[in-house]
């Protein structure tokens, strides 16, 4: 029966998702107690594949936290609300050809690159600002340091290929 | 779906009103953002997992350390069937050392050549002493071994004046493990030493768990000393292994912190311990032993139950630590605190345990005592509180597994104010480098360990793959595939996230087990010997230098072909190795290449390394860059 191979494909998936969100956040959980910090949640959840932007991640942990916020996330309802999460393939990556096109938006005047003050000003300003920490990292390996401007096209490559 | 369609952006038209414009802007940047983070994020997680890595694999060895000491005792009980083919072996592991020259006789049969143009330490010690060593240490001197031995010597004879515990007024107290890693562990320990003899009052040195001659036998300090020092190396280790026994084990400041290595159980007895002789723990891996005509059973820490039975040993009794005095040393150098309440066996190690913030509470406060300052764990940012504020973790080696693995920390404290934390990382390229080039060098840095740890189990991996793979297709599932890698190698780590870095997987999710072992083998030093023994003494590397070290107790580097094959004997029982012992006298004659009926034991394990397939083509660690 097509209904029973789904249901047992399901299952199965579910099963291998619990393993795998079992094995992201105990990478996290240093106290070996089921639980971790909160402020490690966004990274556990990007971890998995998905990409929530600040916003949804709020929400999310909003899901997962205590009644009374404790400053730490316990696995036991962790687990649940991210196997869902999966299940529904929630929060897809970007694309590299939509990240790109992202950029070019920036750079309406077609120069192949944005100037370290341009990038600076939208990350910080705009949509959801990066922090001093976040924006500085990004520096680091955006700028190519010969015209100290982000070249943005090589950038998405190199990020790409070193992810693969 | 959350990511913003740019295609009704209409991207790069110029006609666009202020608002739409500013509108695309807006959601072109959150696009970047989000991407951004979600990058980020994964490049923590690797870094994570790294250490992960590191971290396992290094108490995986502590473990394996505690075995090779369940080793030594397993020997002594087969003590008379040793005795009668080898009589001076084990005299020479558990004998006490003999007494030879003192210090003045040694000292003056050293000469300094005229030609030795290194640091020359002035006696008593100044500050200028210690500038004098820093910079020659900078310019890559070596310190002349007579100072060495002076300098030890005098440290020896300035600790032997002091208590167990120290007891301090604010003052910076540093916890520190003080050298077994890297190359240049003998100039730091010297300029410790020195610092240590010009400010004896300001400078507190405790015992970690790496001071102590067996773990510098496995990590390589012994080695770096004999290497660095060829004429006097020997006395140098003897001295040495002394100055180590004579470290106090603790330092306890305004009666309010205390100061050890590790942490505590909950039977935990300062009182005790301010009262054992310290100096009779020669190595915190060589358990007491049990006494003459003493039919006692001895539990060691992992539970395994041994028997003595009627053994003289050369040492008297009062030799020895008791069995509850060393079991309490062991909980201050090797326990780790975790937040589960209790207290029990630390199986990550092998010896002393967890505690939980329940014990910390009990024992900080039956002996009206505030907070635990200690080491023992890599922290990625280089300090850690836990248990409500009353135990901080402490650890100042920056890049402890490799460049850019964590933060180093120190810690100042005054009386009545909290305490403050400063981290550093060292290395200039480290400094330079973004985030994801150090990431990548740590991660193939760990991924290469997790290799050769794999290469070193391969018979074993390869059967319980097999087992589990009933239609021999060479196929596994995910599932099955992690569960036999942590089973056999013992190594709770993530393997599903690992996979991609180890084996090659299929379109169907099912992982090809054997492609693990393709770009990674032995080098094999004789050919016509068997793949199992290559990988036997592969694996049991370490353990075997430590045994070699101790049988060769003039440190001569060679031990005798007989010595050789007996020991192996034992080792062989006792580890449970099925090995043909002519395969393995095949391999020792091929190794005693000048055919004169000893082995130069270092050179014999030297030719057993791994060899990485891809070492050739990686020109640097950071191809991508």
């Amino acid at each position: 029966m097509a209904d029973d191979r789904d249901r047992d494909g399901t299952e199965i998936a579910v099963a291998e998702f619990h393993k795998k969100i079992k094995e992201a956040f105990e990478v996290f959980d240093h106290e070996s107690n089921n639980t971790v910090d909160v402020r490690e949640v966004g990274t556990i959840i990007r971890s998995l594949g998905c990409c929530p932007s600040e916003g949804e991640l709020h929400d999310l942990i909003a899901e997962v936290e205590e009644e009374e916020p404790t400053g730490y996330i316990r696995f036991e309802k962790f687990l649940p609300v991210m196997t869902e999460v999966l299940l529904e393939r929630r929060y897809r990556p970007i694309p590299e050809d939509i990240l790109l096109r992202a950029f070019e938006v920036l750079d309406p005047a077609k120069r192949g690159f944005l100037s370290k003050d341009e990038l600076i000003k939208y990350m910080t300003e705009e949509g959801e600002p990066f922090s001093q920490e976040e924006m500085e990292e990004m520096l680091s390996a955006a700028i190519d340091p010969e015209s100290n401007s982000v070249l943005y096209k090589d950038y998405i490559t190199m990020m790409v290929i070193d992810e693969n | 779906m959350n990511s913003p369609n740019l295609e009704d952006m209409g991207c790069g038209t110029s006609s666009a009103t202020k608002d739409k414009k500013s509108e695309k802007a807006l959601k072109a940047a959150l696009v970047i953002q989000n991407w951004y983070r979600g990058y980020r994020a994964r490049l923590k997680t690797r870094q994570r997992y790294a250490l992960t890595i590191f971290q396992s694999i290094e108490y995986a060895d502590e473990q394996g350390q505690l075995q090779l000491s369940n080793f030594f005792s397993f020997m002594l009980e087969n003590y008379t069937h040793v005795q009668e083919k080898e009589p001076g072996l084990v005299t020479r592991l558990f004998g006490s050392s003999i007494q030879d020259k003192d210090r003045q006789d040694y000292l003056e049969l050293i000469e300094i050549p005229d030609s030795y143009c290194g640091p020359r330490l002035q006696f008593p010690l100044t500050f200028t002493d210690i500038d004098l060593l820093i910079e020659a240490f900078k310019q890559q001197q070596i310190l002349h071994a007579y100072y060495v031995l002076e300098v030890l010597f005098e440290t020896k004879k300035v600790l032997q004046q002091m208590p167990n515990f120290t007891h301090t007024n604010t003052s910076p107290s540093k916890e520190i493990t003080i050298c077994d890693r890297g190359k240049n562990s003998m100039e730091i320990l010297m300029i410790l030493f020195v610092s240590f003899l010009v400010y004896p009052n300001d400078l507190h040195l405790n015992r970690g768990n790496h001071e102590d001659f067996m773990m510098n036998m496995r990590y390589g300090f012994t080695k770096e000393i004999l290497h660095k020092y060829k004429l006097h190396g020997k006395k140098i280790l003897q001295i040495l292994e002394e100055v180590y026994t004579w470290l106090p084990i603790g330092t306890i400041i305004d009666n309010e912190v205390l100061v050890i290595h590790g942490g505590i159980s909950e039977s935990t007895d300062l009182n005790l311990l301010h009262r054992i002789e310290r100096n009779k723990m020669r190595s915190v891996l060589m358990p007491p032993i049990p006494m003459d005509g003493d039919r006692a059973e001895k539990k060691n820490k992992l539970g395994t139950t041994t028997v003595a039975q009627g053994i003289r040993t050369s040492g008297s009794f009062s030799e020895q630590l008791t069995k509850q005095e060393w079991e309490q040393v062991i909980d201050i150098l090797w326990s780790d605190p975790r937040g589960k309440r209790g207290c029990y066996p630390n199986t990550n190690r092998g010896g002393g345990c967890y505690f939980g913030p329940d014990i910390t509470s009990k024992i900080l406060n039956k002996y009206q005592l505030k907070i635990l300052v200690r080491s023992h764990e890599c922290k990625p940012e280089g300090y850690e509180i836990c248990h409500d504020g009353k135990v901080i973790t402490v650890f100042s080696a920056s890049n402890y597994y490799e460049e850019g693995s964590n933060r180093g920390a120190y810690i100042r404290m005054s009386s009545g104010t909290t305490p403050r934390f400063f981290q550093y990382q060292i290395t200039k390229a480290t400094c330079l480098r973004p985030l994801y080039q150090r990431v990548n060098a740590i991660e193939s840095s760990a991924i290469r360990m997790l290799k050769e740890r794999m290469i070193s189990r391969k018979t074993d991996l390869i059967r319980a793959f097999q087992l589990q793979d009933r239609n021999k297709s060479g196929k596994l599932s995910m599932g099955q595939w992690a569960f036999s890698m942590e089973n056999v190698l013992g190594l709770n780590l993530p393997w599903r996230s690992l996979s991609s870095h180890l084996v090659t997987t299929d379109k169907d999710g099912n992982i090809d087990y054997m492609s693990g072992f393709q770009d990674v083998h032995i080098q094999k030093p004789v050919k016509e010997v068997q793949s199992t023994l290559i990988e036997t003494v592969y694996r049991y590397r370490s353990d075997l230098q430590i045994i070699f070290n101790i049988i060769d107790s003039d440190h001569s580097g060679l031990i005798s072909m007989e010595e050789f094959r007996s020991m192996w004997k034992l080792f062989k029982s006792h580890y449970s190795v099925h090995i043909d012992d002519s395969q393995f006298d095949e391999l020792a004659e091929r190794m005693d290449l000048n055919k004169d009926g000893s082995i130069d034991f270092n050179e014999f394990l030297k030719a057993f390394y791994v060899v990485h397939k891809f070492d050739q083509l990686t020109k640097s660690d950071t191809k991508l860059a």
